[in-house]
């Protein structure tokens, strides 16, 4: 199990939990699990052609991951960056 | 009109009955004042309240349209204001006082919600936020609770690798496909639902069509928040005819489900670009800003463009023509909306705003008003009572301006700068509903069952 910290712009999808656990070796695996666990969440964050969104920075035990196939090797934790208005 | 409240009126009312009717009310109200008024209505006194049923100032003498009509007791009105930072809901039962239920979706950028006209119960609602993905949020139960259902999408690798921003525009399919809905999406697509939002489907006659990047200038040259894809129409006579419009692109129809597209532009300017070499006209590349089809004659669009307002008689010819050429010179036919009335082919309001120099996108000098055509677009009238008379720098984008199918007609239009207005009398009168709201993104008029 991977421990994944949310922000708070999806914690309606997780009943206000902040971390939750899931599985799967890579980024992709991991929140495809998220998604089975918790409907509609990532959409929010993955568009259809796999990419992470604009606003939406992903990082696994501490590093950026910019790409789905990147290996869970620790924590993941998905931020919602400062932008908007 | 001063004087409602507690009070003792003085009325004298002429014409009581069907037909026009010059009244006129002098009314005393104790401890609040004195008003005096000329109304065309019945006046009909109570206690504690004073009511009018009012004729529109400007509507022609005798003229009469069968059909939907409400007069005496009205069902409830809905207005849907979506905007940049969630969705309120306004209910009325007389059109003159309206309750407010919201914020739904708190925090996200609402483009469009929209009430089935079909079963007058299922809302749907295009939401995303600044950071999040798009969503399209349903509700069962005339806009009380809500649920996240199906989201829009390309095709998972396609060559372009497009992917929805934002779903800008939502339509009811056909009234004998009573589950089906249209999503325009950003950047532009066009996506068809069967099970009122549970699940979409590109529109691929469309979303592929091998002009269509052409269409849309290419996905990089775009409105500043993308590309919207919005105007979808179905004609009432038939599902499979089709329309949408393309900020950019230009006009569009499909006879056949979305199978097919033709572009829809001829007599439509198309300032910013150059002219053609050959000297003739572009067929595509235009910027409709919102484009109507009436209801009772589908035959008839209407199109606010930004170069202009334009009519379409489809049983006459494919070709445009500039009705915005009436409008009066200062103030010009720039403008985002385009309301219908729901019975009168000829009837139209539009709300100018100011397209020269950098194009400020504001009402024109700052003195906001809606102008009505009773004509098809052969003369327009101002109609500005009861809006700021100066200072007041806002403007009513594409999908914030909007009728209901009242008799008279209530006209409403929500503000850049989050006000929400409205007119019972087809805009003979305007008084402001909501203040403070945030940038309204659309305004949409429901009946709920």
């Amino acid at each position: 199990m991977t421990r994944v910290l949310l922000p708070t712009h999806l914690r309606s999808y997780t009943a206000g939990a902040a971390q939750i656990d899931a599985e799967g070796r890579t980024l992709g695996e991991v929140l495809a699990d998220v998604e089975a666990r918790h409907p509609g969440l990532r959409v929010r964050i993955i568009d259809e052609q796999d990419r992470i969104r604009p606003h939406v920075k992903c990082f696994v035990a501490g590093e950026q991951a910019k790409e789905l196939s990147v290996p869970v090797t620790g924590e993941v934790q998905i931020i919602a960056a400062l932008s908007g208005g | 009109m001063l004087g409602v409240g507690v009070g003792f009126v003085l009325g004298v009312v002429l014409g009581v009955g069907v037909g026009f009717v010059l009244g006129v009310v002098l009314g005393v109200v104790v401890g609040v004042g004195v008003g005096v008024g000329f109304v065309h209505g019945v006046g009909v006194a109570s206690k504690t309240r004073l009511r009018f049923r009012t004729r529109p100032l400007f509507v022609r003498r005798g003229a009469r349209y069968k059909g939907t009509q409400r007069r005496g007791s009205m069902g409830t009105t809905l207005l849907a204001v979506a905007t940049r930072k969630g969705l309120w809901l306004y209910r009325s039962t007389d059109r003159k006082s309206w309750g407010v239920d919201g914020p739904h979706h708190f925090g996200s950028i609402v483009h469009h919600a929209v009430l089935d006209p079909r079963d007058r119960t299922t809302f749907l609602a295009a939401a995303r936020t600044g950071h999040l993905g798009p969503v399209v949020m349903r509700s069962r139960d005339e806009g009380k609770t809500w649920t996240q259902v199906g989201t829009p999408a390309f095709p998972k690798g396609e060559p372009r690798a497009r992917a929805v921003d934002h779903v800008f525009w939502l339509t009811p399919g056909h009234a004998d496909q009573p589950s089906s809905w249209y999503a325009g999406t950003s950047p532009q697509g066009l996506f068809r639902s069967e099970d009122a939002g549970e699940s979409w489907a590109p529109v691929s006659g469309f979303n592929d069509h091998p002009d269509q990047a052409q269409w849309v200038h290419g996905d990089q040259d775009q409105t500043p928040d993308g590309g919207k894809t919005h105007s979808v129409l179905v004609d009432p006579r038939d599902p499979a005819h089709l329309y949408l419009g393309l900020s950019g692109g230009g006009f569009f129809e499909s006879p056949d489900a979305g199978a097919s597209w033709r572009p829809l532009n001829s007599g439509v300017a198309m300032d910013f670009a150059p002219p053609p070499p050959d000297g003739g006209e572009y067929p595509f590349g235009h910027d409709p800003h919102c484009v109507q089809l009436h209801p009772r004659r589908p035959d008839r669009l209407w199109r606010q463009d930004h170069c202009g307002m334009y009519r379409l008689d489809r049983d006459r010819g494919d070709r445009w023509e500039r009705v915005g050429r009436a409008m009066p010179a200062e103030i010009g036919d720039i403008g985002f909306p385009i309301a219908l009335h729901p019975r009168d082919p000829d009837a139209a309001w539009v709300f100018p705003m100011d397209g020269g120099t950098v194009w400020p996108r504001t009402s024109p000098g700052g003195k906001p008003a809606v102008y009505a055509t009773r004509d098809a677009g052969a003369s327009w009238q101002r109609l500005d009572r009861g809006l700021p008379a100066e200072q007041a720098w806002w403007t009513v984008k594409r999908q914030c301006l909007a009728t209901d199918a009242g008799d008279p007609v209530g006209l409403y239009f929500g503000t850049t700068s989050g006000e929400l207005w409205a007119s019972a009398d087809e805009g003979a009168h305007f008084a402001s509903i909501a203040a403070h709201l945030p940038h309204v993104y659309s305004v949409t008029v429901g009946t709920p069952a």
